[in-house]
């Protein structure tokens, strides 16, 4: 039968969303017990949030002070051990997981199953390559644990109302002290978060500068939505790399997103095939961004973009 | 430090639009131009900066792969780097045999640092240096966008979803690289002509004693299932009577 073991993503204090999305991934195999384990400094508050996901059977609580901030050079060793006894390991495709999954899947010498987009057995996973180009349907051997990133953007989270039990655990694993944490610099902001916003916003090239981005906060502050941008904004020093949608961005699949003033490249466009609706202000009518939106204006994002607030805005 | 370990993995050019074979038997690679995975040219630029600062002395780059893959590793000389190894393979290696191949090439090289890409753009799988650093027993840096080197150490800052993070890690480690770490330099005609001349060494897979890695295997590949092009507005009025229509304001 199968058992799957969650690594729950968090910042300490509250779970990312992400889990509640490994969970309902992880649903899809008939007849799974789920498990989450959450490894932090002092994780009783995250614990507590993790076994209320509907669909999670136990929650192990892996407090450690080395946990603090969470490495994946000291996670991995514990992973690997509480792993033990389970048929899968899953985690997020966001960085954490991706970080700390391969290294896992090192430690119990297997390839990892990254982005897990569709569940179609126990051993067999539908995923994306070639930037969303393919979708391939792998088959893992059932002889060694299945570790796997869950691609967020194709699950919709778990909801809360359950109460599932809480076990302390420890384990020996050796912890290194080669890999040492300094700091994390974050651009706190009130606004949606860019992963689970149901609207989104972005910008691209077009926006010009840093000043002229802040027509597209503007914009998406007054429809409350979470702010994105292509990568030529981000390298452009328009906005932080957190923004950034696509390929080597965050893949989202928010309700409604705009694309304003993006070409439309096949990488970014990975980032937003799975959203709701998507649509697109480019001055350029050829541009590949209208192959895909569903509502497309051509014409002055400069122009537009005040007149949609406008409009649009509350 | 000695020595740098650069990765580069033979790979479709970016700018290729990928199909799927109409057979669904794999995608089509068929007279299609192929190119050092982005990432790892990234990775061979940080590794001639690191250079160039007199912070390390000498950059050996390696690829696993076929035999055409001495055209990557040939640019990678033309590049700047100081020799090559081929570890001759099939064209799809596994990122687990991959990473087994890379220590073994570590373990005979004793290399300060190994930079390779955070993710090769055809399989997208964003494993290998992760695999490599743990099968090592040593510290990961992974999508890396700046690089400081120190004594015995690097400080990096990697791009995470929350916004930068910084990271010390003792050496030797395994760095791979996000876009933003650098823009790779172009190579010149006379760097190509004297890189015929740099040392590019062949070994076969075999010879490694790594056997290749078979929990997770490919079935079937299919395209995916494609967007429909929408409708086109002509003003904002138009566009905001459409999101109504969809019920979305
Ligand atoms: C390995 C790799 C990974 C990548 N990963 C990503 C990724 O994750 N995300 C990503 O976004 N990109 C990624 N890229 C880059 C991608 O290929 C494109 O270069 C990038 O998306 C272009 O950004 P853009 O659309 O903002 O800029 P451009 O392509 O320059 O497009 C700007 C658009 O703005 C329009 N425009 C200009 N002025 C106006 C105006 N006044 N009003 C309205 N429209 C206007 C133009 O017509 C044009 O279409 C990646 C590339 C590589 C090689
Ligand atoms: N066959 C290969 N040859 C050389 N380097 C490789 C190979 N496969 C993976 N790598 C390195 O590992 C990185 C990540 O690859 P992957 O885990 O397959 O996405 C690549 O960017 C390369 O630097």
């Amino acid at each position: 039968m199968a058992r799957v073991l969650i690594v729950a993503e968090h910042d300490g204090e509250t779970l990312n969303p992400s889990v509640a999305r490994c969970v309902t991934c992880a649903s899809g195999i008939d007849g799974a017990d789920i498990d989450v384990a959450v490894l932090a400094a002092d994780g009783g508050a995250l614990a507590a949030e993790a076994a209320k996901i509907q669909g999670v059977r136990t929650v192990l609580q892996a407090d450690n002070p080395a946990n603090e901030h969470l490495l994946a050079a000291t996670a991995a060793p514990q992973v690997a051990s509480l792993a033990e006894g389970y048929s899968h390991v899953f985690g997020p495709s966001t960085t954490f997981g991706k970080d700390l999954m391969p290294r896992v899947a090192a430690l119990l010498d297997v390839n990892q199953v990254s982005d897990i987009m569709e569940i179609l057995g126990s051993h067999r996973f539908k995923r994306p390559i070639y930037a969303g180009n393919a979708i391939i349907t792998v088959e893992v051997a059932d002889d060694k644990p299945v570790v796997a990133t869950v691609r967020t953007a194709s699950y919709h989270g778990a909801e809360p109302g359950n109460d599932a039990s809480i076990e302390g655990v420890s384990t020996d694993a050796e912890l290194p002290q080669h890999t040492r944490f300094v700091e994390l610099a974050t651009g706190s902001s009130d606004r949606p978060d860019l992963q689970t916003a149901a609207r989104v916003v972005s910008g691209g090239r077009a926006l010009g500068s840093a000043e002229k981005f802040e027509l597209i906060f503007d914009f998406a502050d007054s429809i409350g939505a979470a702010v994105g941008a292509s990568r030529a904004a981000v390298d452009a020093g328009y906005v932080p790399n957190e923004m950034q949608v696509g390929q080597t961005g965050k893949i989202i699949a928010p309700e409604l997103y705009f694309a304003i003033g993006i070409s439309g490249a096949i990488q970014h466009l990975t980032g937003i095939k799975d959203a709701g609706t998507i649509v697109a202000i480019n001055k350029d009518a050829e541009a590949p961004i209208f192959e895909v939106a569903d509502i497309g204006l051509v014409g002055d994002l400069f122009a537009i973009v005040p007149e949609l607030k406008k409009a649009m805005g509350s | 430090m000695e020595k740098i370990l650069v990765g580069l993995k033979r790979v479709v050019d970016y700018n290729v639009r990928v199909r799927v074979r109409s057979d669904g038997s794999g995608v089509e690679t068929d007279g299609v131009k192929m190119s050092i995975n982005p990432f790892d040219e990234i990775a061979l630029e940080e590794a001639l900066r690191i250079r160039e600062r007199n912070e390390a002395s000498e950059i050996i780059v390696v690829s696993i792969g076929p035999a055409e893959a001495q055209q990557q590793l040939r640019t990678g000389l033309a590049m700047g780097a100081d020799r090559a190894i081929l570890i001759k393979a099939g064209a799809d290696v596994d990122s687990l045999t991959a990473a087994k191949m890379l220590l073994e090439i570590v373990n005979r090289e004793n290399p300060d640092l190994v930079l390779l890409g955070k993710q090769a753009i055809d399989n997208d799988n964003n494993q290998t240096g992760q695999m490599l650093a743990a099968l090592w027993g040593r510290p990961q840096a992974t999508f890396v966008s700046r690089l400081e080197v120190g004594d015995g150490t690097l400080k990096v800052k990697r791009e995470v979803d929350a916004g930068l993070e910084t990271i010390e890690v003792d050496l030797p480690a395994v760095v791979t690289t996000d876009l933003r770490l650098n823009e790779p330099r172009y190579v010149k005609l006379p760097d190509i002509m004297k890189a015929k001349k740099k040392p590019l060494d062949e070994i076969d897979a075999e010879e490694l004693g790594v056997k290749s890695d078979e929990s997770v295997r490919t079935v079937s590949w299919e395209p995916p299932e494609q967007r429909q092009k929408g409708i086109m507005v002509d003003d904002v009025e138009g566009l905001v009577a459409a999101l109504n229509d969809k019920g979305l304001i």
